[in-house]
Order: C-alpha cells, then structure tokens, then sequence
C-alpha cells in the first residue's frame, strides 16, 4: 500500500482548520475494513473534510471518486490523481441527450471502473448526487450508488452528512469562510438480494436525509 | 525572587529583548502573575478534594464540568499570561485571534447567505486585522470609528451590490451585530495597552490584566454564588442558570476583589471599586444578551472550542460590553 502523499496531510490539516469540523460516529466506529462512504455534496471541501475525519490507518485505503469532466486539467487533474489518489468517472451518462444504450454502457464503465477501484480491500468516497447542490437538503440520487451496491452486496454503505460546508466554501468561489461545520457518519446499510433500484436508492437517500440535524 | 529574577534574565535574555526583561522584573506583574498561580492552584485542589467526595450522579456531573472548566482556566491563564509577557505584538495576536473564533461561531449561527460570502471573507481578512494594526500603530481616532463608522456604511453597501434582497436587513443587521460585539468591542480590551497614565507608564498591561481578571472572576464568582445558594431566577426565559443570588454575590465580590487591587492599578480604590463593579455588571449584561441569543438559535454554548466552556463567546460574553465602557472611563478620567 503506497503512502499517503504529504500534500494530502498539508490540505487535510488546513481543510480540518478551516471548516473546524467537529466528527460524531453515531452509526458506526471508524474501523479498517472496506467501506463505500456516501456523503451530501455542497462543496469542494467535502471530500477533503470526510478523508481527513478517518484514521490515518483508514485513509492510506480510502479513494475519492471524482468527476473526470472537471478534474482532468492541470492543477486539479494533479490534486486529484497524484496527491488524493481518486478514482476517475465519466458523467457523461447522465446527460440526457446521449441514446440510452450508450448510456447504459457509460454506465457499465463507470461502475466497473469503481468496482476496480475497490478491489479486495479498499474503500471509497462517493458523492451520489452527483454535483454539488445549494447546501438547502440532500438532491436525488443517481443511480451510480446502486449498481455499485449490487455488485459488491458484502460491503458496508456508510452515509455521512456534511453539514454548513456549502457556507464555508460555495460552489464558484474561490476562498474559504471559516465558519464551523458538522460531518456526521451514520448506521451502515446494505443491499437486499430482492431490493429494486428505487426502493435501494430511497433508502440509501432517507439514511443521509435522516443525520440531518433538526432545524437545519 | 532575585533568584527567580536571575532565571528569568537568562531566560528572556537568551530573546535579546529588553522589554521582556523589564516585563519580568516588573514585581507588581510578578507578584499579579503569582497571585493567579495561587488561585489556579487553589482552585485545583478544591476541584480534586471534591470529586473524590461526591455521591450522586448528577452531582458528579456538576464536579466533573468544574473540573473540566479548572483545567481549561489553566489553559487560558497561561496563553493569556505568555502572550503579555511577550508584549504588545502578543496581546494584539491573541485578542485578534479571539476575534475571528468568535465571529467565526457567532456567523456559523447566523443564517446569512451566499451572496453574503464576498462580505464575510471581508470582514474576517480585512476589517478584524485592520483594527489590531489600528491598536498596533496607534491610531486612535481610525480605531474608534472603523467599524461603527466605515464598516456600518460599507457592509450594507456590498451586500446590496451583490443583488440578493431576501431577508436583507436580517441580514445586514446580524453581521453588524456580530462585528460590533466580536471585532469591535472585543478589541477595546487590547487597546486599554494605548493609554498613557501619568505616573503609570509603561504598566498598561495591568490595566488589560485588571480588566480580564475582574470580568473573569465576577464570571466565575456568579456561577459559584449561583450554585451554593441560588434560588430566584432572574429571566428564566432566556437563562435558567442566572439567579439573583449568584448575580448579587457575583458582583459585590468581583468589586472587593477589584478595590483590593487597587494598587496594581493607576486608581484609588474607591474609583477601583467603581470601576470593578462597572467591569462586573457589564459582564453580567453581555452574558444576558449572548444566553437570549443562544437561546433563539437553539443552541446550549457557542461551539466547543474550550473544554467545559462551550466556545470562545461564551468565554468572552463578559468582556465585550465591559471593554469599551472601561477603556472610555479610564481615558476620559485618567488620560490627560
């Protein structure tokens, strides 16, 4: 397993400053095994605040799955390849004006490509929404999180709830707020061998919509 | 104490400066800095003795919070204690550190939007260092108008720019509240190092010192008359905690302790006295008004930045209204 690179901690260190997250595991103990944690996506602080919240232990094992569409150049292809170690994913699928058969075959890619990622022992960070929302509750999910669920039906889904960081660093701008903000890891869940597409993904939905604190 | 002195100029002149070791030969701040051991020392003891006597669990939870709440003291006495013997520079870092956590949880409460993102990165990076330089070079007449003057025009003003009109003046007004209490106000307690005493120079650091000291103490002396024999709740609504008997103790002992120091101070100790019992009301004031705005965002404490004390508001409630008040008294009687 390659070390984590020393830029990682650097960024991790400020994020965790900057955002002053405070962690709470309420459905589960931060443990070595392999995991797909899923998160809300309000900003690009979230997956650097959710990695650097893991012990270190789990983090030499932990990718995040990012959009290739967006991270390809330059210094963000950089971040992302070379220091976080993502795994990359074509969005192209979800548009709408693609044929369906291609974009069932986009899809198959993206999840194999997930699937390898994963491999026998590691873990991932997904952001199901698949863009970043306004921070005003969880958006729909697409079905990426399904499909990667039905494949790999032994590994925990952990939903982890990132709460204030749309304040602190909102889609578009450039510099950080630092505000306080909250990421809270819920009770793992699992597919069932009879669960349908929907009922999986409203689940999965309701158990990030449900580490919502109430009044936000 | 020539030997204590002997150490110290070794230590601080290994730093080469000769303010550190007058500030270490000072023996009135020798013997104030000696005299918060002793209390930090005191209040240790006490808080082991009764943590090996309580019963109940509830009781347990009230010593196990006192002690948390002691250890943190020790904490603090020392940031605070290192940074003014370090001198001007240090203090100023400290409060406008203190600053940026306390807007940074005071914002974090408040519902403000994303076109406000462009004004609070202003105001955390420019106005909150802007005003410790102000103290720094000193600069009174900018210092004293910046914020309520300049800032009070110019945060409307971006904010309006940006386009976004719902809920507008919530908006404004909340970030003006919570310049004013947390950057403003709270950078008068460093800037009592400005003044000019006749026959007190070079000592401003004691007026700073008696300013955090008194606030503080009449802070814990509330809570403490509070809890041995509180009864009657002042505003239960907004605060359960606060009772007449632990505000009435709290203030009367905060302003003996204030008139006892009075020679530490450039004040008799009648005027001493007033000015503690000043310093004490408003800290229980600018405890009130932060409690009713905890209170209305549904929170118990501010955040959890110091252990058994919630965050940095609810550490510097008592001296955000006292600050200005203090340093205005202190220059219009006493600066010629």
């Amino acid at each position: 397993m390659s070390a984590i690179h020393p830029l990682a901690c650097v960024i991790a260190a400020c994020a965790r400053g900057i955002s002053g997250v405070q962690v709470a595991w309420a459905g589960c103990r931060p443990e070595e095994r392999q995991r797909i944690y899923f998160a809300n996506h309000t900003s690009h602080l979230d997956f650097v605040v959710l990695w650097s919240a893991l012990p270190r232990s789990v983090r030499t094992r932990t990718h995040p799955v990012a959009a290739r569409d967006y991270w390809q150049r330059g210094i963000r292809a950089y971040l992302a390849k070379e220091v976080f170690r993502a795994v990359f994913v074509d969005r192209s699928s979800h548009s709408q004006q693609i044929s369906k058969e291609a974009s069932t075959a986009s899809a198959r890619r993206v999840i194999d490509d997930m699937s390898a990622a994963l491999g026998e022992s590691d873990s991932l960070i997904i952001f199901p929404e698949g863009t970043r929302g306004s921070g005003d509750g969880v958006g729909p999910f697409r079905s990426g999180i399904y499909h990667l669920a039905r494949k790999h039906p032994e590994v925990d889904l952990v939903p982890a709830y990132l709460e204030n960081l749309s304040r602190i660093l909102p889609k578009g701008e450039l510099l950080p707020v630092p505000l306080l903000s909250r990421l809270t890891f819920g009770e793992p869940i699992r597919i069932c061998s009879s669960e349908t597409k929907e009922a999986f993904l409203a689940r999965a939905h309701a158990a990030l919509e449900s580490l919502r604190r109430k009044g936000q | 104490m020539n030997r204590m002195n002997a150490i110290a100029n070794s230590i601080a002149g290994t730093m080469l400066s000769p303010g550190l070791v007058a500030r270490f030969r000072d023996p009135q701040l020798l013997w104030l800095f000696g005299g918060i051991l002793g209390l930090l020392v005191v209040a240790s003891v006490m808080g082991s003795m009764l943590s090996r006597f309580v019963r109940s669990d509830s009781a347990r939870a009230t010593v196990d919070n006192l002690n948390a709440r002691i250890r943190a003291w020790w904490t603090m006495s020392a940031i605070f204690l290192l940074t003014m013997v370090v001198g001007q520079v240090g203090s100023l870092f400290l409060f406008a550190l203190m600053s940026l956590l306390a807007l940074r949880e005071y914002i974090t409460l408040t519902p403000t939007r994303r076109a406000d993102h462009r004004t609070l990165l202003w105001t955390f990076f420019v106005v909150t260092p802007v005003q410790y330089y102000l103290i720094g070079i000193r600069w009174y007449g900018l210092f004293a108008i910046l914020i309520p003057v300049a800032v009070f025009a110019l945060i409307p003003t971006h904010i309006a720019l940006r386009g976004d009109t719902e809920h507008f003046l919530e908006r404004v007004a909340k970030i003006q509240f919570g310049i004013m209490i947390c950057v403003y106000c709270l950078s008068y307690a460093p800037a009592l190092l400005m003044l000019t005493i006749p026959g007190f120079e070079g000592k401003s650091p004691q007026l700073l010192l008696f300013l955090v000291l008194i606030a503080q103490m009449s802070d814990v002396l509330k809570y403490t008359w509070g809890k041995l024999i509180g009864r009657h709740q002042i505003v239960p609504g907004v605060s359960p905690n606060k009772t007449w008997e632990g505000f009435i103790g709290g203030v009367l002992s905060a302003t003996a302790i204030g008139a006892a120091l009075w020679r530490f101070t450039p004040f008799q100790p009648w005027p001493a006295a007033g000015l503690s019992l000043v310093i004490a009301l408003l800290g229980a004031a600018g405890g009130l008004v932060m409690s009713a705005i905890k209170r209305d965002a549904h929170v118990k404490d501010f955040g959890s930045l110091i252990e058994g004390h919630g965050g940095m508001l609810d550490r510097i409630d008592s001296i955000c209204f006292a600050a200005p008040v203090f340093f205005h008294i202190v220059r219009y009687y006493y600066v010629p």
